[in-house]
């Protein structure tokens, strides 16, 4: 029940804020937060009770589940449930999510109520895609989230907005489409061999598929996620909706919608086309290295901060991909940390980035120069991500690409060293933000106000947070490691079984009775 | 006919009975408000009607009507639908000048044609429901004869009905003359049992029957009227078109090739893919080229009335169930849609060019949201009504493994995105883009239209998230139509 009412509170929120906008812009701002900040409170909490439970029984599936019937003559089920990995993104969101109603407080001045009831919304659905374990459920959330985040960009976002958003809808749109029919199909394939119409997770696991179908359904999943991910060559929406959405937008958009797509494929993608997804896995892997090399110099080249910042993504979730591929266990917990410490610092980036913009009303590198001078506290905190970025040791973001790596290398040492040399590049690019815009003479004479106390409040915790994962990451793995062990068993080599009754036993003696891992503790 | 077929036709005989009633009231004295209350007062009798009908239900009426739960449950979707147009239409007439009271005659005349043909089973009666329909809605288009759009709409809208009337006879008397019947039910036993007959008037008494269908459907190549009916009807008029009259129709649809079994002749299911990929394909193409609200969302019912085609082809009770249910999906929006348009509407003209829309949600927040989420239905995003109907539209299509056909609507209801999309970005443009100030105080809508809105919107959210009851109600009406 508690997960139900994660979703209500900001969807209730959202509306709440909506109707206040008319009255006060501070209202929709305030009741935000709180919703934001209760929703947080209680993640947290339910990661501190759970954390014994984790310990305790490793071989449980869910430890918090709802599942109410909803359209039962398809067999649909609002069936919501966590385990440590939904967990661990679900405090990400709500974290990312304090922080993009924080940084809007000063950029939003038109229509704050609906700016308020999109951002609630967002998140609300970005939830639900991170809880949802019924396959309709998981598509009704992934769509659910397109349309506020559309509005985000389109109404408050900057010169291009329109383009961008529309840009971004369509990309989305089309490749959910395909997933939906994967799902279908796989649901109709279901049916056909075990006689029930069902949509639920655990069930569409080990359904007797063809190699052929199963590579086919396993594209359909596989493009939608790649698009959000986004993988090359199916990025290019990222850079412009990353660049003309608002500061709130562009967190939002590279700290967890792009994760939305990474998740897909650790709970979707592989476990449950895990003959499929070997036998592809170099491809993605290979195109997981282009696209950090790629994503590394087109970063290199541009001189706009921000759509700088935003080829990053491309680059670092690069990472993500050939970790999933690699699908070991040091590559996937590489993978984790990749996607929360890139939340952390590339969200961090785009705050300072639009920071920077508020007070000089420009993001091209060459216009900005020598701001040490003048802002010396903003420019040592972008220092500080710029090193993260790169991977500097005893930040998150090297913990994950070190362990992804180290998995990477026991599957293919090609892609390994063309990663390293895509890490390389980073070093490039990072120093060239420092160099270009931060370091040499003012010679514009920008005399700015240094970071407030608004802003030192946003990023003392995540530089915080960045470091206890960099120096420390143990707790983040005994939450994932339950988790990441029941999606290897899921993806584990299935033995052949040529009756289909068979199929079914056989998968309720692998993971227990339903009756034991189904209930609430 | 005896007491109990009464009782099974009471819906049609408060209908016509209302009809008559409103058109003496009219004469005795001429009063807008007391013609609506008549409509609304005999629409929602024969509502309640459908409860005794049901209960003789399922019957056969003469040769002529069937009456079962699936004709019901369409009656009642197509009274509903009419009961909202009337109370729009009460708003917008409020606002014209000339003589207001006749409309609703002729509105429920042609509800009155619309149900005689979803619960016909006989070619007769299917002709005598269309013609009754037809004949309505020529006068209903061309209602505001004072001005020029709706003229010409009712005269093209007249001259393309009665050509492809006559198509539909003609292929109906093809068809008579080689299998000597006028039952859906006799001409199924004729196509199934395997009797050796010559099929050489079959084939082309059916490709005149789809012609005659297709026109009144407004899909490829048949659509040419659409648009143009659309623009110039009164907003009203066109909901009333796109719902009831395309609704009953599709309804038809369903039982005559399902009852006669003449959808699974391979060459109907060939022209029937064709003319579904090119109203998908032509319908939103076309729509991206329009700049008139009321011409885009024609356009985009040609594409709507594709997707509902491709349903139709899985065949079997769970496509029937689909269709209907996308049906409901649909009429809902569209009346919400077109709703929107007439309370927007002046006496003047009717508020159709993107224009009027632009910056509408910083004048009117809550009409633009109504707006907005038809708009988000009609391209089939959740929460809306048109997500759960395109969702099991998508699922009947692949459980029949029409992949070219799924492909293509999945394709095509992109490229449909791009101009919901442009309504929206209009909808939402800021103040200082558009040029226009905010209006301190807005005109306020008439108070029926806002209802009629309102009840809709609440209708469209309650099926998109919770579709489970609407569902069970379709399956039950689903279940008596006899699929070959």
């Amino acid at each position: 029940m508690i997960l139900v009412w994660l979703i209500v509170i900001l969807l209730v929120a959202g509306v709440l804020a909506g109707i206040s906008g008319r009255v006060s812009t501070l209202w929709p701002r305030v009741i935000s937060l709180v919703a934001v900040g209760l929703d947080f409170v209680i993640s947290l909490v339910l990661w501190a009770q759970n954390s014994s439970y984790i310990k305790l029984f490793p071989q449980s599936d869910w430890f918090k589940q709802v599942d109410w019937a909803w359209v039962p003559q398809y067999g649909i089920h609002f069936h919501l449930a966590m385990d440590g990995l939904s967990l661990l993104m679900v405090v990400l969101t709500f974290l990312l999510g304090i922080m993009s109603v924080l940084v809007s407080w000063k950029e939003i001045q038109e229509g704050v109520g609906f700016f308020h009831f999109n951002l609630m919304w967002i998140l609300a659905g970005i939830l639900g895609v991170f809880l949802a374990v019924d396959l309709f459920l998981f598509y009704f959330m992934w769509e659910l989230m397109l349309i506020p985040m559309f509005f985000l960009i389109a109404i408050w976002g900057h010169e291009r907005r329109i383009y961008a958003a529309v840009k971004f809808f369509i990309f989305t749109q089309l490749s959910g489409l395909l997933m939906l029919i994967a799902i279908l199909t796989l649901y109709f394939i279901h049916h056909s061999t075990t006689g029930v119409y069902t949509f639920e997770y655990r069930d569409l696991l080990g359904t007797a598929l063809t190699p052929h179908m199963a590579m086919l359904l396993m594209l359909g999943f596989f493009v939608a996620f790649a698009v959000k991910l986004p993988m090359f060559p199916f990025h290019p929406w990222l850079p412009d909706a990353h660049t003309e959405a608002p500061t709130a937008g562009s967190v939002i958009l590279a700290g967890l919608l792009l994760k939305t797509g990474a998740y897909g494929m650790l709970r979707f993608v592989v476990p449950l086309f895990p003959g499929a997804a070997h036998e592809f896995a170099p491809v993605a892997m290979v195109l997981g290295v282009i696209g950090i090399i790629y994503g590394a110099v087109l970063a290199f080249g541009q001189t706009d901060l921000k759509r700088l910042v935003a080829y990053t993504s491309v680059s670092h979730l690069g990472f993500a991909l050939v970790g999933i591929f690699a699908w070991n266990e040091l590559a996937l917990e590489g993978v984790l940390i990749v996607l929360i410490a890139h939340g952390i610092s590339t969200g961090a980036l785009f705050m300072l980035v639009g920071g920077l913009q508020e007070r000089t009303h420009t993001r091209e590198m060459d216009r900005l120069q020598g701001l040490w001078a003048t802002v010396p506290v903003m420019s040592g905190v972008v220092m500080f991500f710029a090193m993260a970025s790169i991977g500097l040791p005893g930040l998150g973001d090297f913990v994950g690409e070190f362990l992804t790596l180290l998995g990477a290398y026991r599957v293919s040492l090609g892609v390994t060293i063309a990663a390293v040399i895509g890490i390389l590049i980073s070093t490039l690019y990072s120093l060239k933000v420092i160099q270009r815009a931060f370091h040499g003479a003012n010679t514009h004479e920008w005399s700015l106000p240094d970071l407030g106390k608004r802003e030192l409040l946003m990023m003392i915790p995540m530089m915080l947070i960045l470091l206890w994962i960099g120096l420390y990451p143990q707790p983040l793995f005994r939450t994932f490691r339950p988790a990441m062990r029941k999606l290897q068993r899921y993806a584990a080599p299935q033995p052949v079984v040529t009756m289909a009754p068979g199929v079914r036993q056989l998968s309720y003696r692998r993971y227990g009775a339903p009756g034991i891992n189904g209930s609430e503790p | 006919m005896n007491g109990t077929d009464l009782i099974a036709i009471l819906p049609l005989i408060v209908l016509t009975v209302t009809a008559v009633v409103v058109m003496l009231a009219v004469c005795i004295r001429r009063s807008h408000l007391v013609a609506v209350w008549l409509t609304l007062v005999g629409l929602a009798a024969a509502f309640v009607s459908l409860w005794p009908a049901s209960s003789v239900a399922p019957t056969q009426v003469t040769p002529l009507l069937v009456i079962d739960g699936y004709a019901l449950f369409y009656m009642g979707l197509i009274i509903a639908a009419t009961f909202v147009t009337v109370i729009l239409s009460y708003g917008y007439l409020e606002n014209q000048a000339g003589y207001r009271e006749e409309l609703y005659v002729l509105i429920l005349t042609a509800a009155l044609g619309s149900s005689v043909l979803v619960a016909s089973n006989h070619f007769v009666s299917f002709f005598l429901g269309l013609e009754v329909l037809s004949v309505a809605l020529y006068a209903m288009s061309a209602y505001l004869c004072n001005r020029k759009l709706p003229l010409e709409a009712g005269i093209k809208y007249l001259v393309l009905a009665a050509v492809s009337a006559a198509f539909l006879l003609f292929g109906m008397a093809l068809i008579y003359a080689q299998l000597g019947t006028l039952q859906f039910g006799q001409i199924a036993a004729m196509l199934i049992s395997g009797v050796s007959y010559d099929k050489t008037l079959i084939y082309p008494g059916l490709a005149l029957m789809i012609t005659g269908i297709g026109f009144k459907l407004g899909v490829v190549p048949f659509h040419m009227w659409t648009p143009d009916v659309y623009e110039g009807a009164p907003a009203p008029v066109t909901a009333f078109v796109a719902t009831v009259s395309k609704g009953g129709m599709v309804a038809l649809l369903l039982r005559y090739f399902y009852e006669t079994g003449a959808y699974r002749l391979h060459k109907v299911f060939l022209v029937f893919s064709i003319i579904a990929i090119a109203s998908m394909i032509a319908g939103n193409l076309l729509a991206l080229l329009q700049n008139n609200v009321k011409r885009i969302l024609a356009y985009s019912s040609i594409a709507h009335l594709g997707y509902i085609l491709v349903a139709f082809l899985a065949g079997g009770s769970r496509a029937a169930e689909a269709v209907t249910f996308y049906l409901v999906a649909y009429f809902v929006t569209t009346l919400g849609a077109f709703g929107v348009v007439s309370v927007l509407s002046n006496g003047e003209r009717d508020a159709d060019s993107i224009e009027d829309y632009e910056g509408l949600f910083w004048r009117r927040p809550v009409l633009a949201g109504i707006f907005t989420l038809m708009l988000l239905s009609l391209a089939g995003i959740p929460l809306t009504a048109g997500f759960v109907g395109k969702f099991f539209l998508v699922a009947a299509g692949i459980s029949a493994s029409l992949w070219g056909l799924i492909f293509v609507l999945i394709v095509s209801s992109v490229i449909g995105l791009f101009y919901y999309l442009r309504i929206l970005v209009a909808l939402y443009k800021s103040p200082a883009e558009t040029g226009k100030t905010v209006p301190t105080a807005v005109p306020s809508l008439s108070r029926s239209g806002s209802y009629a809105l309102a009840g809709l919107t609440v209708l469209l959210v309650w099926i998109g998230v919770y579709p489970a009851p609407f569902l069970q109600a379709i399956q039950h009406a689903v279940l008596t139509l006899r699929i070959f």
